[in-house]
């Protein structure tokens, strides 16, 4: 086991600032992305509802 | 631009549909598989980067030279990687589509293109919170980072020429011959550090010798590669999907699958 506590572990040796910096941002963009897919995922859902109930109107 | 039976929809499936090696060329029998795939890897993913994370911080002991700096290896070398074999083979499929004038081709390629930026901005952004306390500067304009900092310009090229471009198979042939152009970018990364005097260290990994590196350290990279490539297949399967949907949506097909969700 490379740490005597929790914080000896979030202090990183003193490059707390570089790690976390590079770990958080990676993850935080990742989750990022995958919400932002999730989200374009509704909006086309949504948009292609709209088409279809357009088009059902139309017919009627 | 004239019609031939291969690039309507239609002539396109009537086209690929006889041969078993390109059934899943078609968008309609590739979007429902993507959907059975994505969250299995996407749960691959999770499984594999909590492994990986475990062995980069609990298992791999502390670097003599860099102290806990040096952990940033775990989350940089993987990204650094991605960024190169998904440009690879975004290209491939580009260059897929361009031969064999295929639809969903051209789709992959442009689903591949932002994680590709992504993981390219990520290799960037760990390397410099990296270089800072080992190297003294965040940033350096020597051939490795500045041939990287081309590789994110080259998918920012990409994706703003598809943008660009109103017919969806013309922005893919554009895009597509941007992207072959830009695979002579790949091994200038990859050799830049031997081809020139560079602050950046040489490949701690290689096919042709045994790593430079503790056998532990070295494990844990494997398993966040493996974790990022996973991320990678999941989110680019997600992303073609919209994008399937988004040019597929006056089929016949999408308005079944519409019906079929109510």
């Amino acid at each position: 086991m490379n740490w005597a506590s929790w914080s000896d572990f979030f202090a990183m040796g003193g490059y707390a600032l570089y790690v976390w910096g590079s770990y958080g941002v990676v993850f935080g963009l990742l989750a990022m992305e995958i919400v932002l897919l999730i989200l374009r995922r509704r909006s086309i859902l949504q948009q292609l509802d709209r088409m279809r109930s357009a088009a059902r109107r139309g017919l009627q | 631009m004239y019609v031939t039976p291969e690039n309507t929809a239609a002539g396109q499936d009537r086209f690929v549909g006889h041969s078993s090696w390109f059934r899943y060329s078609s968008p309609q029998t590739f979007y429902p598989l993507a959907g059975k795939l994505a969250p299995w890897f996407a749960v691959a993913a999770l499984l594999l980067a909590a492994a990986g994370l475990y062995l980069g911080f609990f298992v791999a002991p502390t670097d003599s030279q860099q102290g806990e700096a040096y952990r940033i290896i775990f989350i940089h070398v993987p990204a650094a990687w991605m960024s190169m074999f998904i440009y690879v083979i975004m290209a491939f499929w580009a260059g897929m589509g361009l031969t064999f004038n295929t639809r969903l081709s051209g789709m992959m390629a442009s689903a591949l293109a932002p994680t590709g930026a992504l993981f390219t901005f990520l290799a960037l952004w760990s390397g410099s919170l990296w270089g800072k306390p080992t190297w003294g500067t965040w940033w350096v304009w020597d051939a490795r980072l500045t041939s990287e900092l081309i590789l994110l310009f080259l998918y920012f090229g990409f994706m703003a020429l598809q943008a660009a471009i109103d017919d969806p198979r013309r922005a893919d042939k554009a895009g597509a011959v941007l992207a072959l152009t830009g695979v002579i970018n790949i091994p200038i990364i990859y050799f830049s550090v031997q081809w020139w005097n560079t602050l950046h260290q040489g490949a701690s990994v290689s096919l042709k010798s045994a790593p430079t590196m503790a056998t532990t350290m070295f494990t844990g990279m494997l398993v966040m590669v493996l974790a990022l490539w996973m991320y990678s297949i999941a989110a680019s399967l997600m992303r073609v999907r919209c994008i399937i949907l988004e040019r597929e949506r006056d089929s016949q097909w999408v308005a079944e699958y519409m019906s079929s969700l109510k």
